[in-house]
């Protein structure tokens, strides 16, 4: 692709790209500066314009970044959602290493209708497969019945509403995300490599953490922060699964945008969360991302 | 010779029965007469009907499809050219800018995407409502498409393309006749991805829509909100059979929905 046309692609995608990517996080950037007032729309200006000809005054208020450095309630929703996200990361790996590994294993001819049945999951609504979750943890759903029945426990266990369900609706909702990755790596590596450790006294255990683990170790850490990501500002499982006591930073931004309607504080809020998601895809963006964008 | 072994199978078998149960148990609850979620009272078709009765969902329903058909067509396009520059147009300055700018939504909490649109749609004075919902969802699933489309893109052999125009054939028409036929199928398979997309989210959906258009999600979300009750399983059932409806077809149409598979990749 050479000249004009080239030219006018580029500029056309770079055009929808600023106006629906770009633009909208210079607005939050712009609006987190700004001082919260009752009116329409709910927040200052950051220029103000004088009289005739006189240049605009620049108004900026860094009190919503001091307010959210000082506050410990949104500290705490921060710490509380990389708390939790991290967790439910590692049990979301700890799921999906095994089971992706157990897919390489089946036979050839049953591993694309393994993979569409893996990924099915993800086409469906997250917000259904949230309540589905919360039918079955329920303290009358089948879980606690099974349990009760086979005489495990006496009473019903308290798990929505409280971390544990919360770690539960994360990993549910994220698995596919995790899945795929570890398998396409996992996939990848020659079998060869596990056989020969075998021929050579290796046992399967030991073969599958010194040779196959470390080989598949970029694409989990792809997973890994596939899952941690969204899971870190996520609203739906909080706010549906999550006690009453359970800080999560998105179910703070929700509350802050809707009900206290607090603009500017949540753009502030929203900008330090952009920033603390991306430093860590900004570092591992080359070696996971952008792989094979050299083709191009 | 590597021997199937009785540990993987089991693992297989308790990884995807953690993925389809709560779904089964939630599709069979939609058949239960009693209005309890979690007791079994006998099959009954009561809560479709009741369903069928409740206009705000319908009508929420057809706002949904609606806003699912344009915004997903819109990220077709928008989604496309962004993979044809970044498989096409080779170097350019600010190209990796470029990149970050089309792969950022797929990184990005949800909830940051709603409140940067709707600031956005502040700021520019537009009224919310179906056409900042559709923008909204366009924006994002714009991402998905590039993906989706770039990796097929980058499979096909490019002296085809070269050929046509050293024949003397514009870049549009070499685009439409030569280039657009080879990369159909992830071009469908884009488009499905971004309608269910669109289809499915809540989020986005609740920043920046405004009255009259809300969505299905949103109904759900509120009620699941009031208590659980067996016709939000009605509804649910109704949609996963609809969202497997599609991807039947889609499979049927291509094999292309499977990353990887498309690449020729048979291991």
């Amino acid at each position: 692709m050479t000249g004009r046309a080239r030219t006018v692609t580029i500029l056309l995608a770079f055009a929808w790209l600023a106006a629906l990517v770009l633009a909208p996080f210079l607005v939050v950037a712009k609006i987190s500066l700004a001082e919260v007032v009752i009116g329409r729309p709910p927040f200052t200006a950051l220029l103000e314009w004088g009289e005739g000809a006189m240049p605009p005054a620049l108004r900026v208020n860094w009190g919503n970044y001091a307010l959210l450095f000082g506050d410990a309630l949104y500290l705490e929703a921060y710490l509380g959602s990389l708390r939790l996200a991290a967790i439910a990361t590692a049990v979301a790996l700890a799921i999906a290493v095994p089971l992706a590994h157990a897919m390489t294993r089946a036979p050839a001819r049953w591993r694309p209708a393994l993979l569409v049945l893996a990924i099915l999951p993800f086409w469906t609504s997250s917000l259904i497969r949230v309540y589905a979750w919360i039918g079955i943890l329920g303290a009358d759903g089948p879980l606690n019945r099974i349990l009760q029945w086979l005489g495990i426990i006496d009473a019903p266990l308290a798990i929505l509403n409280t971390d544990i369900g919360i770690v539960s609706g994360l990993v549910y909702s994220y698995l596919p995300f995790a899945l795929l990755p570890v398998y396409a790596s996992l996939v990848r590596i020659d079998p060869a490599l596990g056989e020969a450790a075998a021929d050579l006294g290796c046992r399967p255990l030991k073969s599958f953490f010194r040779i196959t683990l470390p080989l598949a170790l970029p694409g989990i850490l792809a997973a890994g922060l596939l899952v941690f990501i969204p899971a870190v500002g996520e609203f739906v499982v909080p706010d549906l699964m999550g006690g009453s006591d359970t800080l999560m930073i998105g179910k703070t931004l929700w509350t802050e945008f809707f009900t206290n309607r607090d603009w500017p504080l949540a753009s502030a809020a929203t900008v330090l969360l952009v920033l603390l998601l991306v430093s860590p895809v900004v570092v591992l963006e080359r070696r996971l991302f952008l792989r094979g964008e050299g083709r191009a | 010779m590597r021997r199937a072994g009785i540990l993987p199978t089991l693992l297989l078998l308790a990884g995807f029965a953690l993925l389809y149960l709560p779904i089964v148990a939630l599709v069979v609850y939609s058949f239960n007469d009693g209005r309890l979620v979690s007791v079994w009272s006998g099959w009954s078709l009561r809560w479709y009907r009741a369903l069928w009765d409740n206009r705000q969902m319908l009508d929420s329903a057809a706002v949904t499809l609606k806003a699912g058909f344009v915004s997903a067509t819109l990220a077709l396009v928008a989604g496309t050219l962004a993979a044809i520059v970044l498989a096409r147009a080779g170097r350019f300055a600010g190209r990796s800018g470029f990149a970050g700018l089309v792969y950022l939504p797929l990184v990005m909490p949800e909830i940051v995407l709603g409140l940067s649109l709707l600031l956005l749609f502040v700021e520019l004075d537009l009224d919310r409502g179906f056409a900042t919902l559709v923008l909204g969802h366009a924006g994002f699933s714009a991402a998905f498409v590039a993906v989706v489309v770039h990796s097929r893109l980058v499979a096909v052999d490019r002296s085809i393309e070269e050929a046509a125009m050293d024949l003397g054939a514009p870049p549009l028409k070499t685009f439409l006749w030569i280039t657009a036929p080879m990369i159909a199928p992830s071009m469908v398979a884009a488009w499905l991805l971004a309608f269910t997309l669109s289809l499915d989210d809540l989020v986005i959906a609740s920043f920046v829509t405004g009255p009259g258009a809300t969505t299905l999600p949103m109904r759900v979300y509120s009620q699941v909100r009031l208590g659980v009750t067996p016709e939000i399983n009605a509804i649910s059932t109704l949609f996963v059979a609809a969202v497997a409806l599609v991807i039947l077809t889609a499979s049927l149409v291509n094999k292309g929905l499977i990353p990887g598979r498309s690449n020729g990749d048979s291991a």
